[in-house]
């Protein structure tokens, strides 16, 4: 009797496992569909760019702030803490390197990235989960009018625009922090800071990879906020889960992307 | 909201990162120098080049006059070939002395070039002569102790006069470690 | 089939099965929509009266059997062939289904925008005809969160008429408003029809309002048609179904208690399985 049972609990966690499996995978499918959808009707959605246009104001313009604080703030410990590493060789002076290449090679797109999923994403997610909760893009559909190319494509790019030059404007405003810390507080020589980033930051190794990540995350935080609000059950409860997976599977999807990006760029 | 002012908006947003961009290219990046128009090409045969790396800055009396292009091991000679692209306004004489020096104790490595005399100028193509290969920190190091190994046995004996045949006979197969801990501690 | 009753029936629906996850809602459906006329599709909650539009408007296809909209099944047609269909087509969702992140004009300029290149004087024109068809011209400016419920289906109502389709559907037009609400929706939806010359398909479970302005009415329930004809054929129908439905009584042929087991054994199977555990 014991040991049926535990074969019946053993069989039932291999089930759950397998369906758990079976179920990520579809929605993979699921996802890679919505995203050749979304290309295949974005000529159609180009025709009326406004509405893009419109996305890039909800989407990059209202990120600025959080982005710009935060890029002052990583800006000024980063140079706190290398100052305290790098004086211990006497070598201060790299200060402006070790902030220029930290910001622009990985903090400036990825914690870009990690904010534009929790404050950008996230709206995406719930403004599309009520819409289709509230029939708003089924009723699209009836009046022939692609709820994809009028609805998700515009996002999408809005999405894949804002976020290098979020990327962009974080580095920038990163190293602005990290120069009030070094020179003004600390005393760097400024002269030293700045000719020190410029004899080892290059345009196309570090500043071009650079804007390829933030490009890449672009595309997988956005079509991943769209897909889980066209995806979510239309229920409040439903829409609340999906904001949520969307931080969660946007964050490690953009650090595992990270990983993989740079393994590329450094090889290559 | 407007549509007006959302394009206004969006417009002033798209600058700013254009301009972030710009600004990271010459302000950070330092496109301006990184990027020489008009180059021709020299190359320097290096018996050891150290950790020198192609991109690396070619420098004549500390400004960067162009970039290493390329590094090539040649199997005949077992030397490193190392391309150099100058920037076509700086002319140098065919005589150019071609040194790697190392930024500080423990930069990076870049080629530092001393003009000749010469009447004839370097064009694209032709050959460095004259090069001095990089210091290798470990070699420098070994040198410097296999020279104080040799030197410290009369030393010690002169000084304290201790029973170090020992250390005379073994000098030179020694631990140079132990030379330096005896003229450390007499 | 003759083509005079093509041209008569604008909407037909033949031996139409639909199912999914293995459970069939219907199972050989047949409807016949005449022109001009404001037609009723009644049954209980869950019967699958708004798939049906669903099935009408080509966002589903059937299992079995098709739905033919002016002579062409719906579902052999291509998306482009579909949406040429769907702009014959107007649809009044439950909820109003507005665009709550555009104003009340911009919701019924919606379709105009996408479907016309009308300019903006004239778009202006339409939309505020429209509006005064649904008494809601002084509501132009506001947005979709400043309406009631009713306002909200009457925008709606304006934005479904945009574009002077042929058929025009309700998804339960008449649920979760007060009586004036109600009255004045059910008011509208034939004098628009009549105007227009329309043809009206109302999908609903409020029988008075349904019978005051349906010219005929199909009766769905275990995924067949149990019952058509005028309002007046029905009300005095004995069909025990359709009594049943008609006078609102509890019991009857629609079953008080969902299907179950014996409710003693239900009571004492919980003392078992509490053993057996």
């Amino acid at each position: 009797m014991i040991r049926f049972s535990v074969l019946v609990s053993l069989t039932r966690m291999l089930r759950n496992i397998g369906h758990g499996f079976s179920n990520r995978i579809l929605r993979l499918g699921a996802g890679a569909r919505l995203f050749g959808l979304t290309l295949i009707y974005s000529g159609e959605s180009f025709r009326r760019f406004h509405l893009t246009i419109r996305e890039v104001y909800f989407t990059g313009v209202m990120s600025l702030i959080i982005v710009l604080v935060s890029a002052f703030f990583v800006g000024m410990v980063l140079a706190l803490q290398g100052y305290y590493t790098l004086q211990k060789y006497g070598s201060s002076e790299a200060i402006g390197v070790l902030v220029a290449l930290s910001l622009i090679r990985e903090l400036g797109p990825v914690v870009t990235a990690l904010l534009f999923a929790g404050r950008a994403g996230t709206a995406i997610t719930a403004e599309i989960g009520l819409m289709k909760a509230t029939e708003q893009l089924a009723a699209m559909e009836m009046m022939a009018v692609s709820p994809i190319a009028r609805v998700i494509a515009p996002r999408f790019w809005a999405g894949v625009i804002a976020m290098p030059v979020l990327a962009a404007l974080f580095s920038m405003v990163g190293i602005l922090g990290g120069y009030i810390v070094a020179v003004p507080l600390i005393g760097v020589d400024a002269g030293a800071f700045w000719s020190q980033m410029q004899a080892n930051v290059d345009w196309r190794l570090d500043i071009v990879n650079g804007v390829i990540k933030s490009i890449v995350f672009g595309v997988a935080c956005t079509m991943i906020a769209l897909f889980e609000g066209y995806d979510a059950p239309p229920t409040a409860e439903g829409v609340s889960r999906a904001t949520t997976r969307t931080v969660v599977t946007s964050s490690l999807a953009i650090l595992g992307l990270d990983f993989v990006l740079t393994s590329f760029m450094i090889s290559m | 909201m407007e549509r007006t002012s959302i394009d206004l908006w969006v417009g002033i947003f798209v600058a700013l990162g254009l301009t972030a961009l710009l600004g990271l290219a010459m302000k950070v990046g330092n496109l301006t120098t990184s990027s020489i128009g008009e180059t021709y090409t020299v190359s320097a045969n290096f018996e050891n080049i150290g950790g020198l790396k192609p991109r690396a800055p070619v420098k004549s009396a500390g400004v960067v006059v162009g970039r290493v292009s390329d590094i090539k091991f040649d199997a005949s000679t077992f030397e490193a070939v190392v391309s150099l692209s100058i920037d076509k306004r700086y002319a140098f004489p065919k005589d150019t002395f071609a040194n790697i020096y190392t930024a500080g104790l423990l930069g990076e490595q870049y080629i530092g070039l001393e003009a000749g005399g010469d009447e004839l100028s370097l064009a694209n193509g032709d050959k460095i002569m004259q090069t001095q290969d990089a210091v290798v920190l470990e070699k420098m190091i070994s040198q410097f102790l296999y020279n104080k190994a040799s030197e410290a046995p009369t030393d010690t004996a002169t000084k304290t006069e201790s029973p170090s045949t020992k250390s005379e006979d073994d000098a030179l197969g020694a631990n140079p470690l132990d030379a330096i801990t005896q003229t450390a501690t007499p | 089939m003759t083509v005079n009753t093509a041209a008569q029936n604008i909407v037909e629906i033949n031996n139409l099965s639909f199912g999914y996850k293995g459970r069939l809602l219907h199972q050989g459906i047949n409807m016949v929509f005449l022109r001009g006329k404001v037609v009723a599709i009644m049954g209980g909650s869950g019967t699958g009266k708004t798939t049906l539009l669903r099935l009408i408007g080509g966002q589903l296809k059937p299992s079995k059997g098709e739905a033919r909209v002016e002579g062409q099944v719906v579902h052999h047609q291509s998306r482009d062939g579909i949406y040429k269909l769907r702009r014959k087509m107007g649809m009044l969702f439950q909820q109003g289904a507005l665009f709550t992140d555009l104003s009340v004009y911009e919701n019924v300029a919606f379709p105009l925008r996408e479907h016309t290149n009308l300019p903006e004087s004239m778009i202006h024109d339409l939309v505020l005809m429209k509006l005064n068809a649904v008494g809601l011209r002084g509501a132009h400016k506001l947005m979709p969160t400043e309406l009631s419920g009713g306002m909200a289906r009457r925008v709606s109502l304006a934005r479904a008429i945009a574009l002077d389709p042929d058929i025009i559907m309700y998804d339960e037009p008449f649920a979760g408003l007060d009586p004036i609400s109600m009255g004045v929706i059910c008011d509208l939806i034939r004098t628009l029809n009549d105007a227009l010359g329309a043809t009206s398909i109302i999908v609903s479970h409020d029988v008075k309002e349904t019978f005051a302005i349906a010219d005929y009415v199909y009766f769905v329930a275990n995924g067949v048609v149990a019952a058509e004809g005028t309002p007046d054929d029905l009300r005095n129908s004995t069909l025990p179904f359709v009594h049943q439905f008609v006078h609102g009584e509890k019991d009857g042929p629609v079953p008080f208690h969902y299907a179950a087991g014996d409710y003693a054994q239900d009571l004492l199977g919980f003392e078992n399985t509490r053993q057996g555990a």
